[in-house]
C-alpha cells in the first residue's frame, strides 16, 4: 500500500511536466495544424530563465574592506550582490533564494515573446507544407536554439536550487496515519504538482470562460467558419502559440531545481512528450493531460523493483509500450476526436 | 551498359571516379601549407563519407521515394554493427560474413519493425518508429547488456573463440580485421612534392561497396517498383481505388533501406570493430535525416552530397579554433579583426551544430530540394542567360 501511494507520487512530478510540455504541444497542434519539434526547447529556455533570472539577482560588485586582510596580506575584496546593497543583506537574501519562484513573472514575458517571434518569424510560412517539413523545420529550430543556450550557458547542468523553506520533504505517511518515515516526498515535488495543476486549469479556464478562448476552441473545430464570420483567427491562433511557449517555459522554470538545467533537456523531454501527445490523442486538450499524467505515473510503478525483478528493464520502455499499443489498437489516442489526424 | 540509362550510367561512372580518385581530390593542399586543415583525404573520414553515404542513400530509398519520414533509422545501424562485432567475437576476423550477417540481422528487424509501423503514416509513422528506435536504444543500455555490453560497448577481446580464425595473434595481441588477408587499416602512403595522399584498403572496399549500393538505388528508382513508391508518396489514396495494396510496397522500401543501414553499420564496424548503443539514439537517426534532406531527398546523388557534406564539415569546421581565424582575418586592421572574430567564434568550433542547425533550417524553408536544387538552379539561370542569348540572336538574324 505504502509503496503504490510512493510510486504515485512519484510519478507525479514527472507526469506533472510531462502533461505540461503535452498540453502546450497540443494547443500547437489544435490550432495552426502544427508538429512543433522545438517544443522541448521551449521548455528548456524556460529552465534557462531561472538560471537566467538567478545570475541577474547575484550580480555583484566589488569593494575593498581596509579593515580585513586576505591570506596574502592585501585588503580583502569583498563581492557584495548589488540586492544586498539595495534592499538590506537579509531581504537581499531572501530574494536571491527565491530567484526560481521570481523566475516564473520574469518567464512569462520572455517566453511569449519568443513564442510569438517564432510564430509570426517561421511557422507562419509552414502552414500549408506537409508535416514531414514542418517537423525538419522545428528540429532545425530546436538544434539551432539549444547550441544559442550551450554557447551562451556552456554544456553542463547548471544547479539552480530551490528555496530553502521548500527544499525539505514532508512524511505523507504520518498524514495518512502510517509510520513515519515511510513515505517521504520532497516540498518542491509537491509545489510542482500544485503549480502544475494551477497552470493547467489555468488555461483550460482560459479556453472556456473567457470570450477570447471560445474563438479559439470554435477555431480549433472549424477554422474557415469563424474566418468567414468576420474574426480575425490567425492572430489568435498566433497569440495561442504565445501562449504554448509560455506554458513550456513555466513547466521549465519550475523544473530547474528537481533536474539542473543542462541544454539538451529539451531532447529529453521532446522525446517522451510527443509520446504522450499521441497517447492522449492528437488535438485533444484533456487527453493530453490525462495522458501525461498516466504515463508519468506508469513509468515510476515501473522502476519499482518487484516490476523490474519480473519483466527486467521495463522502467526504460514502458512509455514506448504503451504508445506502440495504443497507436496500434486506437490510433486517436486516449480521448481524441474521430477523424482527427487518424490515418 | 548495366541495365542503365544513358543519364544514369554517366552519373554512375562520375560516381566511380570522383570515389577511387578521393585521396588525392580530398588532399588539394601541401602537408605544411597553412591550408592543411583543410584536406579531408585520411582514411578514417573518407570512410566515413562513403559509409554515412550509403547509409543516407539507403534512408533516401524509404524517405525519398515513399515519403514515410523514420525517426528511428539508426537503431539498424547500431543493430547492423552488432550484428559484425559478434561476427569477429564468434567467427573470424574477416569482415565479409561480419557485413552479410549485419545486412541480413538489419534486414529482419527492419521487417518486424516495419510491419507494425507502417500500418500508420504521416507523424504516426514517425513517432512510432522514434518510438521502436528509442526502446532498442534504451534496451541495449540495460537489459541486453549481455549481448551488447552496455554503456562500454561491444568490443572483441583477447579470448574470443573465432573458430575460423585465431583468438590472438602469435605475439598475444588482437587480430585485425580483414578482406581475405587485406588487412583493413593498412595504408598506403604516396609522397608527391609537398603534398601526401594515403590509400587505405578500408576506404577502398567501403567505397566499392558503396558503388554497389549506389547502383542498386538507381536500379530500383528507375525500376516498376520504384514508380510504386513515388505512387505511394504522390498519392497513395488512388493507388488504393485502382485496387492496389500500398503496404507490401512501402514494408519493402523500408526493409531495403534497413538493409542498406545496416550494411552502413557492419562497415562502420569492420573499420573500427566496436560497437555501442549511442549509434541508436534518436540524434543519430536524426542526423541521416539531415543528410538526406541537405542534400536533396528523392534525388540519387544528393544523400551521398549531404552526408559528405555534413561529414566534412563536423571533421573541418568543429577543428577550427580562435587562432586559426586570427590567422585569416589578419590582413584586416586590429580592432575589426577582433570583431570578425568574435562574430565567427560561435559558429565554428564546438558550436560547429549552430551552423549546422541554420544550415538545415535554410535549406528545408528556402530549398526543400536540398543542395541538387540548388545546383540545379544555377544551372538554370546560366542555362537561361545563354538560352535568352541566343533567342535574341535568332530574334535579330530576320530583321537584317
Amino acid at each position: 500500500m505504502d509503496a503504490i501511494i510512493l510510486q504515485t507520487l512519484n510519478g507525479l512530478d514527472k507526469g506533472s511536466a510531462y502533461a505540461l510540455i503535452a498540453l502546450g504541444l497540443t494547443l500547437i497542434f489544435g490550432t495552426l495544424g502544427v508538429v512543433n519539434f522545438a517544443h522541448g526547447a521551449l521548455f528548456m529556455i524556460g529552465a534557462f530563465c531561472a538560471v537566467t533570472l538567478q545570475r541577474i539577482l547575484g550580480a555583484s560588485f566589488t569593494t575593498i574592506d581596509e579593515t580585513r586582510t586576505d591570506f596574502l596580506g592585501n585588503p580583502m575584496q569583498v563581492e557584495t550582490p548589488y540586492v544586498h546593497a539595495w534592499f538590506g543583506p537579509e531581504t537581499g537574501a531572501s530574494i536571491i533564494e527565491w530567484s526560481v519562484p521570481l523566475a516564473i513573472l520574469f518567464s512569462i514575458p520572455v517566453m511569449l515573446l519568443i513564442g510569438l517571434v517564432m510564430e509570426r518569424g517561421l511557422i507562419k510560412h509552414f502552414y500549408k507544407r506537409p508535416h514531414a517539413d514542418q517537423i525538419l523545420v522545428t528540429f532545425g529550430l530546436a538544434i539551432v536554439l539549444q547550441e544559442i543556450i550551450k554557447y551562451f550557458y556552456g554544456a553542463n547542468p547548471i544547479p539552480t536550487p530551490a528555496p530553502d523553506a521548500l527544499t525539505g520533504s514532508y512524511d505523507f505517511g504520518l498524514l495518512l496515519g502510517m509510520d513515519p518515515n515511510v513515505i517521504i516526498y520532497p516540498y518542491w515535488r509537491l509545489v510542482y504538482f500544485a503549480f502544475a495543476a494551477l497552470v493547467i486549469g489555468g488555461v483550460f479556464a482560459f479556453l472556456q470562460f473567457t470570450t477570447f478562448g471560445m474563438v479559439v476552441r470554435a477555431g480549433m473545430a472549424d477554422r474557415e467558419t469563424v474566418g468567414l464570420l468576420g474574426i480575425n483567427i490567425d492572430k489568435r491562433f498566433t497569440i495561442m502559440f504565445g501562449l504554448a511557449a509560455a506554458v513550456a517555459g513555466l513547466a521549465g522554470v519550475m523544473y530547474a531545481p528537481i533536474n539542473s538545467p543542462n541544454y539538451h533537456m529539451g531532447m529529453d523531454f521532446l522525446v517522451l512528450s510527443f509520446v504522450v501527445v499521441v497517447v492522449g490523442g492528437m488535438g485533444s486538450l484533456p487527453g493530453a493531460v490525462l495522458a501525461g499524467f498516466l504515463l508519468g505515473i506508469l513509468e515510476s510503478f515501473a522502476s519499482m523493483t518487484q516490476v523490474i525483478n519480473l519483466i527486467p528493464g521495463i522502467n526504460q520502455i514502458i512509455i514506448y509500450v504503451v504508445a506502440i499499443i495504443v497507436l496500434l489498437a486506437r490510433p486517436r489516442g486516449l480521448m481524441g476526436r474521430r477523424g482527427v489526424m487518424e490515418e | 551498359m548495366l541495365g542503365l540509362g544513358k543519364k544514369d550510367l554517366s552519373l554512375l561512372i562520375l560516381v566511380a571516379v570522383l570515389t577511387m580518385l578521393a585521396p588525392f581530390l580530398l588532399n588539394p593542399f601541401p602537408t605544411d601549407s597553412g591550408l592543411a586543415q583543410f584536406n579531408a583525404g585520411y582514411p578514417d573520414l573518407m570512410q566515413r563519407f562513403v559509409i554515412f553515404g550509403i547509409f543516407a542513400i539507403g534512408f533516401n530509398i524509404l524517405f525519398g521515394l515513399t515519403g514515410y519520414l523514420s525517426f528511428g533509422h539508426a537503431a539498424f545501424l547500431g543493430v547492423g554493427s552488432y550484428a559484425a562485432v559478434w561476427m569477429f567475437k564468434l567467427l573470424s576476423m574477416n569482415v565479409v560474413p561480419a557485413i552479410i550477417l549485419s545486412v541480413i540481422i538489419a534486414g529482419v528487424f527492419a521487417l518486424a519493425i516495419g510491419y507494425i509501423s507502417l500500418r500508420r503514416s504521416g507523424i504516426y509513422f514517425s513517432i512510432l518508429t522514434l518510438a521502436f528506435a528509442q526502446m532498442s536504444f534504451a534496451l541495449a543500455y540495460s537489459v541486453l547488456t549481455p549481448i551488447t555490453n552496455g554503456e562500454t560497448g561491444l568490443q572483441i577481446a583477447l579470448d574470443d573463440p573465432r573458430i575460423l580464425g585465431v583468438s590472438q595473434t602469435e605475439d598475444g595481441s588482437i587480430p585485425v580485421t580483414h578482406f581475405f588477408g587485406i588487412e583493413m587499416r593498412a595504408t598506403e602512403v604516396l609522397r608527391l612534392g609537398g603534398w601526401e595522399f594515403q590509400f587505405s584498403a578500408g576506404y577502398y572496399l567501403c567505397a566499392l561497396v558503396m558503388l554497389v549500393a549506389f547502383y542498386l538505388a538507381i536500379r530500383i528508382f528507375r525500376s516498376p517498383f520504384g514508380m510504386m513508391l513515388r505512387a505511394v508518396k504522390s498519392n497513395q489514396q488512388r493507388l488504393y481505388y485502382t485496387g492496389l495494396n500500398a503496404r507490401p510496397y512501402t514494408l519493402a522500401a523500408f526493409v531495403i533501406s534497413g538493409m542498406y543501414a545496416g550494411l552502413a553499420g557492419g562497415l562502420l564496424a569492420s573499420m573500427d570493430p566496436l560497437a555501442g548503443a549511442e549509434r541508436m539514439q534518436w540524434t543519430a537517426s536524426g542526423e541521416v535525416v539531415l543528410m538526406t534532406i541537405l542534400g536533396g531527398a528523392g534525388t540519387l546523388i544528393g544523400p551521398v552530397l549531404g552526408a559528405g557534406f555534413i561529414k566534412y564539415f563536423e571533421n573541418i569546421f568543429s577543428k577550427l579554433n580562435d587562432n586559426v581565424l586570427h590567422g585569416w582575418f589578419a590582413f584586416l586592421p586590429d580592432g575589426l579583426e577582433d570583431f570578425v572574430v568574435t562574430i565567427v567564434h560561435p559558429f565554428v568550433g564546438k558550436g560547429w551544430h549552430l551552423t549546422l542547425g541554420l544550415m538545415f533550417m535554410a535549406v528545408v524553408i528556402f530549398l526543400p530540394g536540398g543542395l541538387v536544387e540548388g545546383g540545379q538552379r544555377i544551372a538554370r539561370l546560366f542555362r537561361r542567360r545563354k538560352a535568352s542569348d541566343e533567342h535574341r540572336a535568332a530574334q535579330e538574324t530576320p530583321a537584317e
